[in-house]
């Protein structure tokens, strides 16, 4: 009768399969939750015996601050692929959100005019992206994959082609500056996975969102719009790319039309890494994090083996198809 | 028991909950639904039959605010009512469990009970969930089934069917419902679960609910129900006391070998 004695219920039905065999699934399926945070271990170790200096504070420092941008792309990414869909055009509305800052800079705005303008770039893709899917119903691959070339497209023409170089102390400092072996980029990728992680999981908006991406029919039945959550996870995802080109503007020290692919890449394989499912309705913010960290760790690590930049994406892709792999054994 | 006597003592005087009339609804060139018009009361289980494609999903879709029929109009708890959204249907106390029971798997038990219901404090979207009130509630709602309870913290892709079916006939009775729509509730079950759903159909009904049963098994609808209406071709051609009819009978109707 009273619910804490039942839990064996469910376990005990299909109890006529070999329990070993089930056993070994379920552990497929914490090797697929957690391949982000053993494959991350994995690397640590073998860098660390292949080269002493891998774990220097130096190091770890700068491999932090290099993974805040991936960090914060990938924490946005999540939100969309939790609904199910995918956004492609994360990486070029952060490109465009940078070059409007790079416009603000060149018409004299101050800092934080410029900042407000680039995640202001960022969510007007990302609202557009969330119309067209949401209302317009037509498939998230291609109208991201559209608004990829459009807002690539629009920075090229806003940037004429050109970069614009940004002398400013406070992204100097916000850039390089930090506590610790923290630096300030890196906290606030931080504070952006921590919102995100009380967002989906303690907030009623979270639990339509994996409601949504789950099963959009119960949503639906439930009186949740699957549209409009839709839209709202596209725009946060745009709202995070424009956060991302401030970082972006600050690490680099100009504003540039450039493409961006990797970062658009890493995103996604970053949430793949992370466990989060691509048809939706399940996954974590943590999982994403340890994913982006991972994808610096092993870009750093092989730099600093003096592999050849070439092999890079070789091996993110040898990765990332592994952990997808991995998923196979979930359920 | 006493309890059915009590029970069928006090039907003739019970209010009317839903009154459809003169339903009609096409799709295009398809008529789905003709000039339908029946009475569901509370406190008993009416039973909608009839052949595929008769037009029962269809009516039960316009009941709770899904579709909009072309003419005639419903009248739920004594005022008019036209529902624009499932979501109006539920605020006025229609819940429905689908065939497919909307339950999203990688939720868990009290996440399904609460979906969209959510306990929070707070107002809008960015309300803090009261996870903890939630879990408290969930647990004494299901405690209420009488068998095979599920583990309120268990995802709902760990349950088997009956325990599925369990769970969301518990969300539609939980939340002070006046009328709770049942679509197939037992088509995919075993013999054993099959009883335990018929049993908490049962309990809504003796709660004072209205429930309104489509069902393809006749044994069932003949156990169960108080009232059966009968559709074909997408008319409502007859309604019948269950005490005062027998399966042939409404096998006959169903057919159309009777007519009303």
């Amino acid at each position: 009768m009273t619910p804490t004695t039942s839990p064996s219920q469910p376990g005990t039905r299909p109890g006529s399969r070999a329990p070993a065999l089930g056993a070994l699934l379920r552990d497929g399926g914490i090797w697929a939750d957690w391949a982000a945070a053993v494959g991350l271990v994995v690397l640590v170790v073998v860098f660390q015996i292949a080269n002493p200096t891998f774990l220097s504070s130096g190091n770890i420092r700068s491999m932090l601050v290099a993974s805040a941008i991936l960090v914060v792309l990938s924490v946005g990414q999540t939100f969309v692929v939790l609904t199910g869909g995918i956004d492609l055009s994360v990486a070029s509305a952060m490109t465009f959100g940078a070059v409007l800052f790079g416009f603000g800079i060149s018409h004299g705005w101050g800092i934080a005019g410029c900042g407000v303008l680039a995640v202001l770039g960022g969510a007007l893709v990302g609202v557009v992206n969330g119309l067209l899917i949401g209302h317009g119903r037509i498939t998230d691959f291609v109208v991201t994959l559209g608004s990829l070339s459009a807002a690539s497209g629009l920075a090229l023409v806003i940037a004429d082609g050109k970069p614009v170089t940004v002398v400013s102390l406070p992204l100097l400092k916000l850039s390089t500056g930090g506590v610790g072996i923290i630096g300030w980029t890196v906290l606030v990728a931080a504070v952006v996975a921590v919102l995100a992680h009380l967002v989906l999981f303690r907030t009623r908006w979270g639990t339509h969102v994996f409601a949504a991406g789950g099963s959009p029919e119960a949503a639906t039945a439930t009186g949740i719009s699957v549209p409009a959550i839709k839209i709202a996870v596209y725009t946060v995802c745009g709202v995070l790319a424009g956060l991302a080109a401030i970082l972006l503007v600050a690490r680099v020290g100009a504003a540039e039309p450039a493409a961006n692919t990797s970062f658009l890449l890493n995103s996604v394989a970053a949430v793949v890494l992370g466990g989060v499912s691509l048809v939706g309705g399940r996954g974590s913010v943590l999982g994403p994090v340890l994913g982006a960290l991972l994808l610096t760790a092993l870009s750093n690590g092989l730099t600093l083996l003096g592999v050849s930049p070439f092999y890079q994406p070789v091996a993110v892709g040898t990765v990332v198809v592994l952990a997808a792999l991995l998923t196979r054994f979930r359920k | 028991m006493t309890e059915s006597a009590v029970h069928n003592s006090t039907v003739e005087n019970q209010d009317v909950l839903l009154e459809a009339s003169g339903v009609s609804l096409a799709f295009g060139s398809v008529q789905a639904l003709r000039d339908v018009s029946l009475t569901v009361r509370a406190g008993e289980i009416t039973a909608l039959v009839g052949d595929n494609g008769a037009g029962k999903s269809t009516l039960v879709r316009c009941i709770c605010g899904i579709h909009h029929p072309d003419e005639g109009s419903f009248v739920f708890d004594g005022r008019q009512v036209a529902f624009g959204t499932p979501q109006e249907a539920r605020d006025a106390g229609i819940e429905t469990v689908h065939q497919n029971l909307a339950l999203v798997e990688d939720l868990t038990v009290w996440q399904n009970l609460f979906l969209n219901r959510e306990i929070a404090h707070g107002f809008g979207p960015l309300a803090l969930l009261d996870r903890k009130a939630m879990r408290t509630r969930a647990a004494a709602m299901v405690s209420e089934l009488a068998v095979n309870v599920p583990a309120v913290t268990a995802r709902v892709r760990r349950l088997s069917g009956g325990q599925r079916q369990a769970v969301a006939i518990c969300r539609a009775a939980g939340f002070s419902s006046k009328l709770v729509i049942m679509d197939e509730p037992t088509a995919a079950l075993g013999v054993q679960e099959t009883a335990r759903v018929e049993e908490l159909i049962t309990r809504l009904r003796d709660d004072g609910r209205a429930v309104l049963l489509i069902s393809h098994n006749f044994d069932q609808v003949m156990r169960l129900a108080d009232q059966v209406w009968v559709m074909r071709a997408g008319r409502c051609v007859a309604g019948r006391r269950v005490a005062r009819t027998t399966g042939e009978e409404i096998v006959a109707l169903i057919t159309g070998a009777q007519t009303a």
